[in-house]
């Protein structure tokens, strides 16, 4: 057993600290402030090949592994929990999926694109009326006779949308089947029928451009259905799987992010003539903090180490997930209080974290619904 | 066409730096960054590589660990690495270095089309001079302080940084290159290549390789073959704050004017 990183690992991890740093650190603030997709950035994050990370190089990608993934998201959501939302819902929400379930053919023309970061990628699966009720969808897909499908309805809260060129949309093609009737199907944006509607005002996240997507007769050829017809739940609860080990690196992030700047304020910040690092009531929090960072970050490497040798991974990836998006919203929660007043304020990143952190309890699986998924495998 | 970079591992001075008692540097307890200057040398080389797909060959001279930079250097995009390592060559000053890594550009071989590039001085020595020490080791031409570059060719064009303005110079191939941080901003390693990076090649030039070089002598290279010996290191006292007259009305003026006279300035 070794906790140790490799040395791509660890020379991964300084070129996303230098990234992190360097670019993303000067706009996150702005990002938030304006909920203004940050594409310079994304650009550059296709420039270092960080949008394709975990994927093979014959396929465009970055010839890495999910642990790598995990660093990259990490680091970026030290400093902005929009771009750790872009790394992760991009690779495994829309890539992973294709590279798993395509075809060749599919690869080829959709994956391809994706990883080497040419098109961003979206994935759609809630809708008003089905959240973590997915049998509850709404969105029909009809199947043609020459085998083709016509879709209607819409999806809610899907990340990405209109920045997203590649979705993959799931639908009813079997109603009476519930779960099991939803098939899984890759769209483009610029389909004849297939909209953006309205777009979310956040609480965090807020340059993700979050939003509506809507399907009006919108006719898809035989060869995008994603998989086989009738199998688009399992797609979508293993993508889910491997999303919410994004999720618990981008809480993760947030959570480190929030605690470097608790740590320097408080060694600079002076009351009654001491600094706040002296304070012992602080200092215990601060161990506190650390601790449950630590143990957030073994879980989501654990989860990323199943992943990448083929073990089982579903509740690991859950469990990461649960702890680190909690411990996310505690930490940032106790660093606003560290900071006092000032971490009340926009003039200190501590209250953006706070609502970044949020989120990480929310999407991808609720942390009740974590909490689900790993009853359910030890309850089986 | 190849771009072969000299380049050195230094200690990162943004964070603490430690001294030892006798005034030298305390290396092995510093973390270690890749030369700024040498950084800009190496953009220029890639992208030079970008503009006209040729090598680029990046080459230090270090104790093992300097691999480390190496490698990521091949993870920026660089294709071969070189790292000149031995006892021998231990306590090296300018002079001796120059000798050395002379040597070893000289292994690698200069082309007609070649370019060496260097960074104009390291952050821990400050001297600035190996890079010229080099080319005139090599018996090349060598422009320093570069700013912008050009090569069409065999035919390079340089804008030659001064404190006061600038020159224009065109040499030829082959000819060693200094570069100073104007020149261009230094890209990341990339994922690609981070994954790549340890199946490039990376040669070990030891005493043994370069021996055979008459640059290579026992009185030109390591502690021995240094003409430069530091007798004392110290940190000069810092200077007292100025003295800030604001105006310019004529009672200022005059004010300036004489102190200016009082320190014989003027």
């Amino acid at each position: 057993m070794d906790f140790r990183l490799t040395k791509e690992q660890a020379m991964m991890q300084k070129l996303c600290r230098e990234f992190a740093v360097n670019e993303i650190e000067p706009i996150a603030a702005d990002t938030d402030a304006t909920e203004q997709y940050p594409w310079d950035l994304v650009h550059k994050l296709q420039k270092y090949g960080l949008l394709g990370i975990q994927f093979p190089k014959e396929l465009g990608g970055s010839g890495g592994d999910t642990i790598c993934y995990t660093i990259a998201i990490e680091e970026a959501s030290r400093f902005c929990g929009t771009t750790g939302c872009i790394l992760s819902s991009h690779a495994t929400l829309c890539a992973w999926p294709i590279f798993k379930y395509g075809t060749p053919e599919q690869k080829e023309k959709w994956l391809r694109p994706l990883i080497s970061g040419k098109k961003m990628g979206a994935f759609g699966l809630t809708e008003p009326n089905a959240g973590t009720d997915s049998a509850a969808q709404q969105t029909i897909a009809e199947k043609q006779e020459d085998g083709s499908y016509i879709i209607n309805g819409s999806k809610v809260f899907i990340t990405g949308a209109g920045c997203a060129e590649t979705y993959i949309v799931f639908a009813m093609t079997d109603k009476k089947l519930g779960n099991k009737g939803i098939s899984a199907f890759i769209m483009d944006i610029n389909d004849p029928g297939f909209s953006i509607g309205k777009i979310e005002h956040k609480m965090g996240i807020r340059g993700s451009q979050t939003g509506e997507l809507i399907f009006e007769n919108v006719h898809l050829p035989a060869d995008r259905l994603l998989g086989k017809e009738n199998g688009g739940f399992k797609i979508a609860m293993t993508t889910l799987d491997g999303g919410r080990i994004g999720i618990a690196s981008q809480a993760l992030g947030i959570a480190q992010g929030a605690l470097d700047q608790a740590i320097a304020y408080m060694k600079e910040r002076v009351q009654f003539r001491k600094p706040l690092s002296s304070f012992q009531g602080l200092q215990w929090m601060v161990a506190d903090m650390e601790t449950n960072i630590e143990a957030a970050r073994l879980l989501v490497r654990r989860a990323a180490f199943n992943k990448d040798h083929g073990l089982p991974y579903t509740k690991e990836a859950a469990m990461a997930k649960l702890f680190a998006a909690e411990t996310a919203m505690d930490v940032t929660t106790k660093c606003v209080q560290i900071f006092g007043g000032y971490g009340y304020t926009r003039e200190y990143p501590v209250e953006r974290m706070m609502r970044d952190a949020k989120i990480t309890e929310i999407y991808e699986g609720t942390s009740q619904v974590q909490r689900m998924v790993i009853a359910g495998q030890l309850l089986r | 066409m190849k771009v072969i970079v000299c380049v050195k591992q230094v200690p990162d001075t943004s964070g603490k730096v430690a001294v030892n008692p006798d005034g030298t540097l305390n290396r092995a307890s510093m973390a270690t960054i890749i030369n700024p200057d040498d950084k800009n040398a190496v953009e220029a080389a890639l992208t030079l590589k970008d503009n006209t797909g040729c090598k680029v060959v990046v080459v230090t001279m270090g104790p093992p660990p300097a691999e480390g930079m190496l490698r990521e250097l091949l993870a920026m995009g660089a294709d071969e690495a070189v790292l000149v390592s031995g006892r021998e060559f231990g306590g090296s000053d300018t002079f001796a270095t120059s000798q050395i890594l002379a040597a070893a550009v000289k292994k690698i071989g200069v082309d007609d089309d070649d370019i060496v590039m260097c960074g104009r001085q390291a952050i821990d020595g400050d001297t600035a001079q190996v890079g010229p020490q080099i080319a005139e080791k090599l018996g090349i031409p060598q422009i320093t302080y570069v700013a912008d570059l050009k090569v069409e060719g065999t035919k390079v064009t340089c804008k030659r940084m001064l404190e006061d303005g600038y020159m224009t110079i065109e040499t030829q191939t082959p000819c060693l290159l200094t570069a100073i941080k104007e020149l261009n901003t230094p890209r990341y390693m990339t994922v690609g290549g981070i994954f790549d990076c340890y199946n490039k090649p990376l040669a070990v030039y030891d005493y043994e390789a370069l021996k055979d070089d008459p640059l290579i002598e026992v009185d030109t290279i390591g502690l021995k073959g240094s003409p430069t010996n530091i007798y004392a290191s110290f940190t000069p006292p810092q200077k007292g704050a100025g003295t800030m007259l604001e105006g310019a009305d004529k009672g200022t003026c005059e004010k300036l004017a004489s102190i200016l006279l009082e320190k014989h300035i003027i």
